[in-house]
């Protein structure tokens, strides 16, 4: 901003300078330390943890790129199975949870709270 | 004051906001007891709930729940050895070593007590110290405000737990995150990258749920393999002996709550910190130190209480000047700028009869723990059996519309993925989450009355140190910068 000493760009640079100097520190400490560049987790080694972290992360990416087109109630039923089923529980606890569990949230949220979920491909049969 | 008053009970004692308790505070004792889902997750799946309900029954079920929840994350201390909240981490080991011994009754049981008398001694001293300090703080300008922040800010970077480098740089994060968007002095797009949603700046609810609730579920599926064996413990009637216990150990007590609520109110740590250091504290300053660890109430007794009285002393700030106690008020401040109770030294002129509820609602959460947290205590077996593949995933998607409904958009769930990583990544390699929160929560606050001073103060930097009370903030926040580096110089010569 002309004519201002103190501007928009003052206080992020402010914390631009801020992390640039902490970030060395901690370079500086870590290499002092020796410590190794990277480690992994524990759960690397579960099989069972490994496909939940991934199928978490995943179902999420799913439901930002296709709740719009496909609706909540279909993603979500999707998600819930592909996500109960990753983690271990058998079909017959995993489906009647799905669609409970998406009946719920609709009736929670759509219904009582009024916030507008997506119907997608289900429009035409919206309750 | 009579009328104001009879106003709030009569705001409070309406059967919807007493149902909303109600359903708050069992919702609460779940949370609390799952290990793995915490209180602030508790306040942070609240949110969206709230947004629809009017001031009162939403804030009232934010105390309410988060009350329960830290009481309740005792009960998996005692039966798993597991912390249902990190507020109950600090004395975890003594409470499992306890009900081994076969006194589980006596663990469980002054978890209880010890909690609803800690949460009323901070809710005391909250009532007490609020209006008091909003007098003093009507005098206050942006040179003050400027000073308190900057404590604030402080304060939470050298009290989380850890490497204090790592909380500064937690805390630039928060800080960098509340600097998008148009609403900085100059109203100039920071940012933005042309992206209309980025206009409004980020916001802040998607932001917690996914730091606070969707990083929390990733380490609990990272965890998943570890089993839950359940102690045996014979439960009959908890409250047992807890006469005798407060009669024995009263100093104990005090001074837990104490220094809960002093914890409690120092912005940046809560319940958790207050926890670890009573349960310190109580060792230090024990005639039996060496029992500790052994299966021993004492120190049970003192972080008990310390980590509820925290969580009333967390409102002080976060009430009168709006700097959050806490990483629950931090979400807490959100919540009432959007109810039309700002924060800052007016709200009890303003809003008197809603605040006044929102003290009346302490009480009664405190109150209500009696009855709720024995039976939570009696029901302890059958939460614990919930199946966590099941849980976690159902709770994820919740999360998912609860971040799509604060402005029903898409871009609320990708900030809480967004964040849920960041969070959860931080948390893994050391880096604290709560400087973070409260760096995007003051961010604004920081430097609107940074620029504000400056430009009051044409340039000159003295002028922070002029007016007294600002002079005396700033020499005792200078003071607290300071000692870590002094310590540093001192322990390498």
């Amino acid at each position: 901003m002309p004519g201002q000493r103190f501007g928009p760009a003052w206080f992020p640079g402010l914390i631009a300078v801020g992390l640039a100097l902490c970030g060395a520190l901690l370079v500086f400490a870590g290499l002092r330390q020796r410590s190794a560049w990277i480690s992994l987790p524990d759960w690397i080694h579960s099989r069972r943890a490994r496909a939940g972290i991934g199928a978490l992360v995943a179902g999420l990416v799913f439901y930002v790129l296709a709740a719009d087109a496909l609706g909540f109630h279909i993603a979500g039923i999707v998600l819930l199975v592909l996500w109960i089923r990753v983690l271990g529980a058998s079909w017959r606890v995993t489906l009647p949870v799905a669609l409970v569990g998406t009946l719920v949230i609709h009736f929670a949220f759509y219904k009582l709270l009024r916030v507008p979920l997506p119907w997608g491909v289900l429009e035409r049969w919206a309750f | 004051m009579g009328a104001v008053l009879a106003q709030a009970f009569a705001l409070v004692f309406d059967p919807y906001v007493l149902w909303v308790i109600l359903a708050s505070a069992i919702f609460g004792l779940f949370v609390g007891a799952v290990p793995g889902l915490t209180a602030t997750m508790a306040t942070a799946l609240l949110v969206p709930v709230t947004f629809f309900m009017p001031p009162v029954p939403a804030i009232a079920s934010i105390v309410t729940a988060t009350a329960m929840a830290i009481f309740a994350g005792d009960i998996p201390s005692c039966l798993l050895r597991m912390p249902g909240t990190p507020a109950s981490a600090a004395y975890t080991d003594e409470a499992y070593a306890l009900t081994k011994k076969g006194q589980g009754e006596l663990a469980l049981g002054s978890g209880l007590w010890f909690s609803i008398l800690g949460g009323l001694f901070g809710t005391a001293v909250l009532i007490a110290a609020a209006p008091t300090l909003a007098e003093v703080a009507l005098k206050f300008s942006s040179f003050e405000y400027f000073w308190l922040v900057v404590l604030g800010l402080a304060s939470a970077v050298f009290l989380a737990i850890g490497n204090p480098l790592k909380g500064v740089v937690s805390l630039l994060l928060g800080l960098l995150v509340s600097s998008a968007g148009l609403d900085n002095p100059a109203g100039f797009p920071r940012f933005t990258f042309g992206i209309a949603e980025l206009a409004g700046g980020l916001t802040l609810i998607p932001i917690m749920i996914g730091m606070f609730a969707v990083s929390e579920i990733l380490r609990s599926v990272a965890r998943i393999e570890e089993p839950w064996e359940m102690a045996q413990a014979k439960i009959g009637n908890v409250l047992h002996g807890m006469w005798t216990l407060t009669k024995r150990y009263p100093w104990q007590f005090i001074r837990g709550s104490v220094v809960g609520t002093a914890i409690g109110a120092l912005p940046g740590a809560g319940a958790d910190i207050a926890a670890w250091m009573s349960y310190a504290v109580s060792k230090r300053f024990s005639k039996e130190p060496e029992k500790f660890g052994t299966g021993h109430v004492e120190g049970i007794i003192e972080a008990g209480a310390s980590n509820n009285s925290a969580l009333a002393g967390a409102w002080i700030p976060a009430l009168v000047f709006g700097i959050p106690g806490d990483s629950i008020t931090a979400i807490v401040i959100g919540v009432l700028y959007i109810k039309g109770l700002n924060p800052g030294p007016t709200i009890f002129m303003n809003n008197a009869p809603a605040i006044y509820a929102v003290f009346i609602v302490f009480v009664l959460a405190n109150l209500l723990m009696l009855p709720l947290g024995i039976a939570a205590i009696r029901a302890a077996k059958q939460m614990l059996r919930a199946p966590r593949e099941v849980l976690l995933p159902v709770i994820l998607l919740f999360c998912i519309v609860g971040s799509f409904a604060i402005n029903n958009s898409i871009f609320g769930v990708v900030l809480m993925l967004a964040f849920g990583l960041v969070g959860y990544v931080m948390e893994e390699n050391g880096f604290p989450i709560a400087p973070a929160i409260l760096g995007m929560v003051l961010g604004a606050m920081l430097e609107e009355n940074f620029i504000s001073s400056m430009i009051k103060a044409d340039g000159r930097f003295i002028a922070f140190f002029e007016r007294p009370i600002a002079g005396a903030l700033g020499l005792l926040t200078i003071a607290v910068l300071s000692v870590p580096l002094l310590r540093r110089l001192t322990a390498r010569s």
